[in-house]
């Protein structure tokens, strides 16, 4: 069940990242056989709070220093010890560093390891394009046995790694680095294979992940104004994706723009545009990465400078309805 | 709890038993018509020792007991030494051998972890074996466990510099439950080891890495029984390694020191004759 949060809750500002150690730590006081392995960033993806949560976990975290392959394969080992085994980094090393790791160990043996680094997407910031991951869901959802799973705040972070844990073989867990305000109360527990209906609309689907749900309802917003109603989706599980929600959305407005802080090219628009080829063709389009690399900036002008922000998503709307109904 | 309840055979008998190993690698890579016979000759004597020589404990009825010993195999491309060496210990039944690289089989032409009882985990990529090897170390210390964890790499496969990403790991962590044997064969696809790239003295790289390190004749049976028991009992702090010489394609006189034999399978006449030299009677079969 999810709750979306009270205006009040939505106006603090948390990191998905935040959840990542208090979680872990949570889940192994639970009685889960929780390790994490991280190479040398534990302060950045927050394991070093689930190695402070106790001397039990202190153990159970394992730094393997700047070493992403040997991170990943590590983290099987202690899969095949009976461990459910969380590997950290930043996305961009987590995921491409270590991919044949991931690939050839963990998918093909099918085991518990959970990749969920953080430092994904733009909204990194200042550290530019070498570190601004934008191609990790396509790398991901490409997989066989691997799940994907992108929470947009801090509160679906947290289900978003407690699932993760409790489901069997290998997920991926999309985390960042920047506060985000908050879009779910407390205690909204997510289920795999759920994309989840924010707000009913008549004339246009907005599917989106990550941090561009809050750009999404803020585009909704706008399109109102202009007496457009938005259906709102959160894509919170990519893989396996909610075609059956999905499709029904689309059958009811009769076209759809995707919205996701990661390249178009394998991303959410692609997994979206091809259920939909697939069960409802509509018109689709998609606002993200355009084959492009990131830069630095601050978070919120990088999402106007790669038109990712509320603005281009309420014009690829208008855009995409005139194209569905022949305006 | 071995099918070491069966005892630990006596180095001739472990001579034996390798000669039956290579007989099985070069009778299913010729019915499959590929696969790489050379790096999976050179481990036979290694596999025999470790899987018959009373060195690992295992238990082929309960592939999943928990005291097991763990083996790894790193080089992954040497499955039909693996296969040869589970199938005589009784993991599956012989005869499904011949069943290699063909589809629907158990037998992947690099091992399947998912399919094949007795393969502790999918390899075939070169240079993650060592690493999924320290992990399965961790985890076992974390649980208490007396189990030991044996890797099986190639000189070649020390080319991947994952594999000292996990050296430098194992020493750091005190792994003494870990031993990582090298089947030190000098040959890789493009030619000699030391003329594609050259690693080096692989036992002086691994001291260096804080292992304690043996050197051994991989095709002395006695020798090799000791060396691998002598790692595995010294537990301690220091993750182990065993630099074992061997010769690629060993026992099979054609194939010996060619780098053509690593990844190609002998016609019906070359399995013939490889077989005549290891001993095995004309239409001998599995």
């Amino acid at each position: 069940m999810i709750r979306l949060a009270t205006a009040e809750e939505a106006a603090q500002k948390k990191a998905t990242r935040a959840a990542y150690g208090e979680m872990l730590a949570q889940l192994l006081d639970e009685g889960m056989p929780i390790v994490a392995v991280d190479a040398d960033l534990s302060g950045s993806t927050t394991t070093s709070k689930f190695a402070a949560s106790s001397e039990a976990a202190a153990k159970r975290l394992f730094n393997v220093g700047i070493a992403e392959q040997n991170m990943i394969d590590v983290a099987a080992g202690l899969a095949l010890a009976g461990n459910v085994a969380f590997t950290g980094s930043f996305a961009v090393f987590g995921t491409g560093r270590a991919y044949d790791q991931i690939r050839n160990t963990v998918c093909y043996s099918n085991l518990d390891v959970k990749i969920a680094p953080t430092h994904s997407g733009i909204s990194v910031g200042p550290d530019g394009g070498s570190h601004q991951m934008l191609e990790d869901i396509a790398l991901m959802r490409v997989l066989p046995r691997m799940k994907v799973l992108v929470p947009a705040d801090y509160n679906s972070a947290k289900a978003a790694i407690r699932l993760a844990a409790k489901t069997p073989g290998p997920v991926y867990v999309r985390l960042g680095r920047a506060s985000v305000p908050i879009v779910y109360a407390e205690g909204s527990q997510f289920e795999l294979g759920r994309a989840y209906v924010l707000r009913e609309g008549t004339d246009v689907t907005i599917v989106a992940c990550g941090v561009e749900i809050r750009e999404a309802l803020a585009a909704a917003d706008a399109l109102a104004e202009r007496g457009m109603s938005a259906e709102v989706i959160d894509a919170f599980c990519i893989k396996p994706l909610d075609v059956d929600t999905i499709a029904a959305s689309a059958a009811k407005t009769g076209c759809v723009v995707t919205a996701e802080e990661h390249s178009v090219n394998g991303g959410l628009g692609e997994a979206v545009a091809h259920a939909l080829a697939e069960t409802r063709p509509v018109p689709v389009s998609m606002v993200g990465m355009r084959d492009a690399f990131g830069k630095s900036g601050e978070f919120e002008e990088l999402l106007d400078y790669f038109s990712l922000g509320s603005a281009a998503i309420a014009d690829a709307a208008a855009k995409v309805y005139a194209k569905a109904n022949n305006c | 709890m071995t099918d070491s309840s069966k005892g630990a055979q006596t180095p001739d008998e472990l001579r034996e038993t390798a000669r039956g190993l290579r007989a099985d690698i070069i009778r299913m890579i010729c019915e499959a018509g590929s696969g790489h016979p050379g790096g999976s000759l050179s481990c036979a004597d290694i596999m025999s020792a470790l899987y018959f020589g009373g060195v690992m404990q295992y238990d082929a009825n309960d592939p999943e007991s928990p005291a097991r010993d763990r083996f790894i195999l790193a080089k992954g491309h040497a499955a039909p030494a693996l296969y040869a060496t589970l199938a005589a210990a009784g993991f599956f039944p012989r005869e499904e051998l011949l069943t290699l690289r063909k589809l629907g089989s158990r037998l992947q032409g690099h091992p399947d972890s998912s399919l094949l009882p007795g393969v502790e985990v999918s390899t075939g990529s070169l240079g993650q074996g060592l690493s999924i090897a320290c992990g399965l170390a961790c985890g076992l210390r974390l649980e208490g466990s007396p189990a030991t964890v044996f890797t099986l790499l190639g000189d070649g496969e020390c080319e991947e510099g994952q594999v000292w990403e996990a050296a430098m790991f194992a020493a750091h962590q005190k792994l003494g439950n870990l031993v990582a044997i090298i089947d030190s064969n000098g040959l890789q696809i493009d030619g000699p080891v030391c003329d594609v790239c050259d690693p080096g003295d692989l036992g002086a790289k691994f001291a260096a890495f804080g292992w304690e390190v043996s050197h051994v004749d991989g095709h002395d049976m006695a020798a090799l029984v000791d060396a691998l028991n002598a790692a595995k009992a010294s537990r301690g702090q220091a993750p182990k390694a065993v630099v074992a010489r061997t010769v690629k394609g060993k026992g099979v006189s054609f194939m010996e020191g060619q780098c053509g034999w690593h990844g190609k399978a002998p016609s019906a006449e070359q399995a013939h004759d490889a077989l005549e030299e290891l001993g095995f009677a004309e239409g001998e079969s599995l």
